[in-house]
């Protein structure tokens, strides 16, 4: 695994970003894994938790104390209302910080300055990028519209405050943003069309109006590759399981057959829809595939760690836009170290 | 009374359609308006979707920040292909509304609008100050264009603002409402509540008084911590907010009314809510967690939703399947069946029983399977077969 080093050392900070419904957060968790069994210390961040992050790792829900989630990965979680905290004491206010969140004055100044909450969370992530808390810092950024808004916060905070502390804040947190060597955004979506059309607005849009650099997008929930199947119809399976006198019943056949076509058909969108994302983003791409466990669980994020790699690695030896090479998980290397711990 | 989802359209004049991001529910939300165009009702569907797919569905560009009729060429073809091709289900939901006896001659209007939360705020503001100065003031105020973008609550207040404007206008009879994707799914419920409260804050009240009045009010301790908070988020910006708050003095209490009157069509016996998920575990766990909160306000979940599920397409067993792959081994296409097969089987039982535990704690009287299509729904025809789906098909 030599070759994924280039993919974790360009930037400490890598936020992945997703509308609702495409796995951020199991995402969130593989990259964690994946950069542990490079032997990388990682920090994973949550914001605003309530996402089931902490769940994976059989873990109790993270707070903004750390915790070990795994050898090697550390768990916390940002919460506006400790950032502001944490920011007023930082500014001399010890004393008066608890009043002004207790009496309702920060919260109605944070209202009535919008972003002010996303701003202060990115400093939080900035300080810690400085700090150099971990080798790889992981945020599984806010779920749905609003990670978009989070993003494009500093620059339009930069934009509007003209003076102050809160215009230095924002500087410093565009700062982080815009340059790759220290942060880039992993966008996330699903190979389906709705998904991938606005990931392709989204990309343009955090790109030019955030000003982020983006990490290979991850398309996640990749069916596994099933073209063996095409045009198998339950007459040329019967065909088949005689010759190889099977005796399979004429409701497995017809079962079998129906399932083949569903799956030949989903799989056949979805590798347009792979192309369609990887021509129109010129984005370097990593499918991740489809867990079909009801809720995936350790040896779930193992497996997709895995997978991950196997796409960096892909994407790294050559240039072009591999959009197919993670369709059938089954193929990433099966020597790959999946006992999660890293040595 | 027979559970269907016919009947939750036919008494309800509001539809609330909630759920997490990315399980369809703007598809499912126009075709629940489409379905009531279909039974000759005036039914408009208003929309949060950024990325413009309805509107592209219904073969427009864009949709406007008001309510535009869809061309009935488009979606008519269905109402003659549904009465004549035709489940006994659809004949039978004709039926019961009593004005579509004889559909097609009695079609309704159908109707959709995209919400632009920032014209909303806009249009807001003009109709309720006093004067066209004091509204410009406030559309020019920094804070007040921070607000009325995309972030924090605003679009989920702004789609309840745009929710009572269109129920006002008396214009239709049927008015479904895809609700913004929150975290909270809950939020935009909120959202006119959260504005009163914040209208009513102490600290508001101090910077929405008059000048002077506000001086000599001035709570001290008040003073001292915004003095404080200046310090930190820079004199500028609270300045603003003093020059924001004064602009809408006089326009407070307009607001609270207004607050007040969405919450009184919100929780009207008028209006069903409708949940849409996935038969995933995450999308079902907020779910379960929006009909618990929805029930504390005294609502109920009308109707469950449960869109792409897998179905079930054999009894076998796991066992069953365990043989089948092992004597198939040496057959590498039967193999890859077997395998493709129980892997899906697999997904659709868990599927099965995720929604099943979900619909007992959610108590709700309708449950609609919507199956996971081959292909997506992002065409006029889709959104009929989804319209279809929803109310003949489906139902268990």
């Amino acid at each position: 695994m030599t070759d994924t080093n280039s993919f974790w050392e360009q930037s400490r900070v890598l936020i992945v970003a997703g509308k609702g419904g495409v796995g951020k957060t199991t995402v969130t968790a593989a990259l964690a894994v994946a950069a542990a069994k490079t032997g990388r210390s990682v920090q994973i961040v949550e914001i605003e938790g309530k996402s089931g992050l902490s769940r994976l790792f059989g873990s109790r829900p993270l707070s903004d104390i750390d915790q070990q989630l795994a050898p090697n990965i550390r768990g916390r979680q940002i919460t506006s209302l400790a950032a502001l905290l944490e920011y007023l004491n930082d500014h001399g206010m010890r004393r008066v910080a608890k009043r002004m969140i207790r009496s309702g004055v920060a919260d109605v100044v944070a209202t009535a300055v919008p972003g002010l909450r996303d701003l202060l969370v990115m400093g939080k992530i900035r300080q810690m990028q400085e700090a150099r808390v971990a080798d790889v810092i992981v945020v599984d950024a806010p779920a749905a519209g609003h990670a978009l808004a989070f993003l494009a916060t500093p620059r339009r905070m930069e934009q509007a405050a003209r003076v102050g502390p809160l215009r230095s804040q924002a500087e410093r947190a565009v700062a982080m943003l815009e340059d790759p060597s220290r942060c880039r955004v992993v966008p996330v979506t699903l190979p389906e069309h709705t998904p991938v059309s606005e990931m392709i607005q989204t990309a343009e849009w955090l790109t030019s109006q955030a000003g982020v650099v983006l990490a290979p997008a991850i398309v996640n929930m990749v069916n596994p590759d099933v073209s063996i199947l095409a045009d198998q119809s339950a007459a040329s399976l019967t065909t088949a399981a005689d010759r190889a006198g099977l005796g399979w019943p004429e409701e497995l056949i017809d079962a079998c057959a129906q399932s083949a076509a569903f799956a030949v058909a989903r799989g056949e969108q979805q590798h347009a829809e792979i192309a369609r994302l990887a021509k129109e983003t010129q984005l370097d791409l990593v499918s991740l595939p489809l867990i079909f466990e009801a809720e995936v669980d350790r040896s779930g994020i193992d497996h997709l760690a895995d997978a991950f790699t196997a796409g960096i690695q892909a994407t790294d030896r050559s240039a072009t836009h591999t959009a197919a090479t993670g369709l059938d998980a089954t193929n990433a290397d099966p020597t790959a170290n999946s006992n999660g711990g890293p040595r | 009374m027979n559970p269907r989802l016919t009947n939750v359209i036919e008494r309800s004049k509001i539809v609330i359609v909630c759920g997490t991001g990315g399980v369809g529910k703007t598809t499912v939300s126009a075709a629940l308006a489409l379905h009531g165009a279909t039974q000759g009702l005036n039914a408009v569907v208003v929309t949060i979707d950024p990325a413009r797919r309805l509107a592209h569905t219904l073969g427009l560009d864009n949709l406007p920040n008001r309510p535009q009729q869809i061309d009935p060429s488009l979606w008519q073809p269905h109402l003659a292909h549904s009465s004549q091709g035709a489940s006994d289900d659809v004949a039978a939901a004709s039926a019961h509304t009593d004005s579509s006896s004889t559909a097609g001659a009695t079609a309704g209007t159908f109707w959709a609008l995209q919400l632009d939360a920032k014209a909303t705020f806009d249009d807001l503001i003009r109709s309720q100050s006093e004067n066209p100065a004091q509204a410009e003031r406030i559309l020019a105020n920094q804070i007040y264009r921070n607000l009325s973008g995309a972030l924090g609550g605003t679009q989920e207040y702004m789609a309840m603002e745009k929710l009572y404007e269109i129920e006002s206008s008396q214009q239709f009879d049927l008015i479904v409402v895809d609700t913004p994707p929150s975290r909270h799914a809950l939020d935009f419920l909120e959202a006119p509540g959260r504005l009163n409260r914040f209208l009513e804050h102490p600290v508001t009240r101090l910077l929405t008084a008059p000048t002077r009045l506000y001086l000599r009010a001035a709570n001290r301790a008040m003073m001292g911590l915004l003095r404080a908070m200046s310090r930190v988020v820079g004199a500028e910006v609270v300045e603003d907010a003093v020059a924001f708050f004064g602009a809408f003095e006089g326009m407070e209490a307009g607001f609270r009314q207004r607050a007040s009157r969405i919450e009184a069509v919100i929780n009207s016996s008028d209006t069903s809510f409708l949940v849409v998920t996935s038969p995933r575990q995450d999308s079902i766990e907020e779910a379960r967690f929006f009909g618990r909160r929805l029930r504390e306000t005294g609502q109920k979940v009308a109707g469950v939703i449960v869109n792409r599920v897998h179905p079930r397409r054999t009894d076998r067993t796991a066992e069953q399947f365990a043989a089948d792959k092992e004597t198939s081994e040496t057959d590498p296409t039967l193999r890859a069946a077997v395998d493709n097969l129980a892997r899906w089987e697999a997904l659709a039982a868990r599927e099965q029983d995720q929604v099943s535990g979900l619909v007992a704690d959610l108590g709700a009287t309708v449950t609609v399977m919507i199956p996971q299509f081959g292909r997506e729904i992002y065409d006029m025809a889709s959104l009929n077969h989804m319209s279809e789906s929803l109310f003949a098909g489906g139902e268990k």
